[in-house]
């Protein structure tokens, strides 16, 4: 068997040129799969029949000379909170074991077009709820580079999954830092997109007004191009941007030659010294490149957190109301309907579910509404305006994507506020809006991996990636 | 709703209930729009289909489904709410959160503190302005079915069906301020809203089918005091029914307090078949409906053009036709003929059958008698119409001949008036040929007559009946009838 590349960008031009088939491909990727997964655990699924026939296809549709997309033949990996027709989607959760949709998610249905061959459909943190991907019903993915430690949460399987070699790609959904916290933790790019540049039809909501679908990859190039492929207004998502996706693959290899890159002189603490000092190296190498570091000042940040778990547990309080067990997925009966409601929901939910269920039910309620979610949305305002003013004065801001590297299993699960911290760095984009990446820039504790976070203002990806692009250069020449 | 504490409206004393009391009245009025789809997804909106035929992944509530606004159901809103002299302003939606099996995501899409139209009103044909607080755009519920048990409802039931063709479907809710003072102007209101919904074409507005729902909130006190404590009525599935339901409801808390007790706020049913109203859920019960707004929709924000092609795109609503119909003819706006003309959309054409040149009023009621069938434009040429209404003005033909012409040129889709009266062989009696008739069937019954000039109406019909058999029908009842007073003396 020839060698198969590591990228989705030469698997792609490999195929389209005849030079390797999809299925070939599609087949080295499956035996990756074959030999880890038990030990990984990435996948809720492995599509290996669906996959073989996709890449079957695209081989017939090379050899008659029909055109093909840009991921020609490229596997991907699906977060198991994606709609995917006909395909179990579960949210790793038991309430919605073996429903299978009637649709593809809009994403699923880009990739398609694109070439991209789905080989399965990865573990995350029930309903997206977690940093570390303990959360599933289905058990625990387990961090490939050391798998006595987490991959991080909840897009973890997805991030192990490319870590692993399953897929050279894979999408993740990033609501409080789900894409890139895991990413930072398994040592792969992770981006989460502006609010509103991916449609977010047929994922399954968390946090309607945070959720954001977005790639893990081993190269910023690939995750500007997977990016470029699902991003694009979408008439079934109202709060798409009206407008075509944007060219981002260009950008990653332009240099950073006179940009200006914040960083935060107000930064909330607590992030591990060896964290610190990739950033400072970070700062370095970019100031090496030819950019200018400017301080800037985001005095809201310390309230995100607070805000991030009213906000988000109250949209996913609405959001889950759906699984009462009348429709679709798992139902308990019960002597009356309340009571079928609420076996269901009891036996259906994992704890923290049912925690960020509560949690948001109550900071809705008659007479808490003001105190709670009314303020948390202030605080939104608050975050979104320090940003505004931060671009002011820079392209892009600099910060830890999470504050530790990977973490061993149970380490946190027990305590929910050391586990929300993880998302201290991530969750202020996820209130703006904005678009923000993590790459892999050497490691820290234990020789884990660290990432670095790159910031952008509202469709500022092309900036963003620039700079993702300079550290990724930095990176690899340092190591 | 809301109630403020003393109201600038009092009831007229005729309106006064027993004991001084006053009833204070607001309707909740839901209408579903006449769109084609559904208000946040492509699924048709049509009413009487198989059960889950107009489903998909948005109306089931699917993981993952998103709603996208219909903009022909703002545009059908916008009317609503123009026609209400309403102010149409920039809006968002909100999610009003409860647990129901026949409501898909366990909330209803609506809108909360920011309604599309907002600070109306509704002038009744009686003269009575009603105060419309808003009227605002939501999604319908599917339709649960409860089989087993007593009730026909969800407790004690042995299973529930479940049909979402309904889910979906756009409703405006159209909730007036506590105004209204008795049954009557509650009714009146209605009907009139209706009228106006089925002029400016936003829903047809059929309590039977459900397209047009009510519910009241009623509360009694006496004027100068505060509002008394207020109980929703629901399930009032007719104009009839909200009138019944408003006088019983009233009486009903009357009868508690007089009796030294205190009304309870709560939601109550009305039994449309034992005519009372009982206790639904009490305000302990109600739901927290945690409203916030949806994150899944944008804001709505009506651009000045929109609206006003949407304003110059209405047309004359009911209260106009009736003014129309009352410069025309004389007839009052509340008279039957007018109603009924503008209830049907009939007044354009009875304008039309005037400017052919026929006589107003009977151009009125020949429209109103012989085209209760025909939908707003009869096919019938206006013109044919006024020719009729003419040859009957000029006593040319009787009213019965002219009635017998009307069915006949109705019937064949248009014709010559005075040629079929022709070939019918109507011809209109000169008045003394009539006079000689009336004498010879007065020598022919003296009894009869000597009865009618004695004060017996009714032995009128005696003599007349002579005059139209000997006439075959050709004289005018009316004539006669003249000629016989006459000779009475």
């Amino acid at each position: 068997m020839a060698t198969i590349p590591t990228t989705a960008s030469e698997i792609a031009a490999a195929v389209a040129s005849g030079a390797l088939t999809a299925r070939e491909v599609l087949e080295a990727h499956l035996a990756r799969i074959q030999e880890r997964e038990a030990d990984i655990h990435a996948f809720n699924l492995v599509t290996a029949d669906a996959a073989r026939a996709q890449a079957d296809a695209i081989d017939a549709d090379i050899a008659a000379g029909r055109p093909v997309g840009p991921l020609a033949g490229v596997p991907i990996a699906i977060k198991d909170n994606m709609c995917t027709h006909g395909i179990e989607t579960t949210c790793s959760s038991k309430i919605l074991e073996g429903w299978k949709p009637p649709y593809d998610a809009t994403v699923v249905t880009r990739l398609r077009a694109a070439g991209a061959v789905m080989v399965g459909k990865t573990n995350l943190d029930e309903f997206a709820m977690g940093s570390s991907t303990e959360n599933s019903a289905f058990g625990a993915t387990r961090n490939p580079l050391d798998t006595s430690r987490v991959p991080g949460g909840s897009s973890g399987g997805s991030a192990a999954a490319v870590a692993a070699g399953f897929s050279p790609v894979s999408l993740g959904s990033d609501t409080g830092g789900s894409i890139r916290q895991p990413a930072a933790l398994c040592g792969v790019v992770g981006v989460k997109p502006t609010y509103g540049l991916v449609s977010r039809y047929g994922l399954v909501a968390y946090a309607s007004s945070l959720d954001q679908i977005g790639p893990f990859a081993t190269t910023v190039a690939d995750a500007a191009l997977i990016t470029e492929v699902i991003a694009g207004h979408d008439v079934m998502d109202s709060t798409s941007i009206p407008q075509d996706a944007p060219s981002l693959v260009g950008a990653v290899s332009q240099g950073v030659t006179g940009m200006r890159i914040g960083r935060v002189v107000d930064l909330p603490g607590g992030a591990e010294p060896e964290v610190s000092a990739r950033l400072d190296a970070a700062f370095e190498a970019l100031a090496a490149a030819g950019a200018t570091i400017v301080d800037v000042t985001l005095p809201s940040l310390g309230y995100a957190l607070t805000a991030y778990y009213l906000i988000a547990p109250a949209e996913a309080s609405s959001n889950l109301a759906r699984f009462d067990g009348v429709r679709y997925g798992l139902r308990v009966n019960a002597v009356d309907t309340n009571a079928m409601y609420g076996a269901t929901r009891a036996a259906g939910f994992g704890d923290e579910v049912k925690r960020r269920i509560m949690l948001g039910t109550y900071a809705l309620s008659a007479g808490y509404y003001d105190a709670y979610y009314g303020k948390a949305l202030k605080v939104r305002r608050l975050i979104a305006q320090d940003f505004d003013k931060a671009y002011e004065s820079v392209d892009t801001i600099l910060m830890p994507t999470s504050p530790l590297v990977a973490f061993k299993f149970g380490e946190k699960a027990d305590d929910p506020m050391s586990m929300y911290l993880c998302d201290i760095y991530t969750i202020p984009t996820n209130l703006a809006g904005h678009p923000a990446m993590s790459v892999p820039f050497g490691t820290g504790a234990h020789g884990l991996p660290v990432g670095i976070q790159v910031l952008a203002p509202a469709l500022g990806e092309a900036a963003m990636f620039r700079v993702g692009g300079a550290l990724e250069a930095a990176a690899g020449g340092a190591q | 709703m809301s109630d403020s504490p003393l109201s600038s409206i009092v009831a007229t004393p005729e309106q006064m209930l027993p004991g001084g009391w006053e009833m204070v009245v607001g309707l909740e009025v839901h209408v579903e729009l006449a769109t084609a789809t559904k208000l946040f997804s492509g699924s048709p909106n049509r009413f009487g289909d198989e059960p889950n035929i107009n489903i998909d992944p948005v109306t089931l509530g699917l993981p993952g489904a998103l709603p996208v606004l219909n903009k022909k159901a703002v545009e059908l809103a916008m009317r609503i709410g123009l026609a209400l002299n309403c102010r149409i302003q920039r809006c968002i939606f909100h999610r009003k959160n409860y647990f129901y099996p026949d409501q898909p995501k366990a909330y209803q899409i609506s809108q909360y503190d920011l309604p599309l139209n907002a600070d109306g009103h509704l002038e009744l044909p009686s003269g009575v302005v009603i105060g419309v607080e808003r009227a605002h755009l939501e999604e319908d519920t599917g339709k649960s079915t409860h089989v087993g048990g007593a009730t026909g409802r969800i407790h004690g039931s042995d299973y529930s069906l479940m049909d979402f063709n309904r889910a979906g479907v756009p409703l405006v809710e159209i909730v007036s301020r506590p105004d209204i003072r008795t049954s009557e102007q509650a009714r009146e209101y209605v009907s009139e809203l209706r009228s106006i919904l089925e002029a400016i074409g936003a829903s047809d507005a059929k309590m039977e089918e459900g397209s047009m729902r009510c519910d009241a909130n009623v509360s009694v006190h006496k004027p100068g005091t505060p509002f008394g404590t207020r109980c929703e009525i629901k399930n009032v599935n007719s104009i009839r029914a909200l009138g019944r339901a408003i006088d019983y409801e009233a009486r009903r808390q009357i009868d508690i307090i007089d009796s030294g007790g205190v009304i309870r706020q709560e939601t109550r049913h009305w039994d449309d078949a034992e005519g009372r109203t009982h206790t639904l859920r009490t305000k302990e019960d109600a739901d927290d409906y945690r409203y916030f707004p949806e994150p899944d929709l944008v804001t709505v924000d009506p651009s000045q053009e929109w609206i006003e092609e949407v304003r110059a795109a209405l047309p004359p609503l009911p209260a106009a036709r009736r003014a129309m119909l009352h410069e025309l003819t004389g007839y009052d706006i509340r008279s039957e003929a007018v109603v009924v003309a503008v209830e049907r959309g009939q007044h354009e054409y009875v304008k039309a059958v005037v400017d052919a040149g026929g006589d107003p009023v009977k151009a009125l009621i020949y429209v109103t008698q012989a085209f209760a069938e025909a939908g707003a434009s009869p096919a019938v040429p206006a013109a044919d119409i006024a020719a009729l209404t003419i040859l009957e003005r000029d006593n040319k033909l009787s009213a019965t001949q002219a009635k017998t012409v009307l069915a006949e040129i109705v019937a064949n889709g248009g014709g010559d008036a005075a040629a079929i009266a022709a070939a019918k062989g109507f011809e209109a009696m000169d008045t003394s040929a009539v006079e000689t008739m009336v004498d010879e069937a007065i020598a022919a019954d003296p009894d009869a007559w000597a009865k009618y000039c004695a004060g017996e109406e009714k032995a009128a019909g005696a003599i007349v009946g002579r005059i139209m058999k000997a006439s075959k029908g050709k004289a005018d009842g009316k004539v006669v009838s003249a000629i016989m007073q006459s000779r009475r003396g």
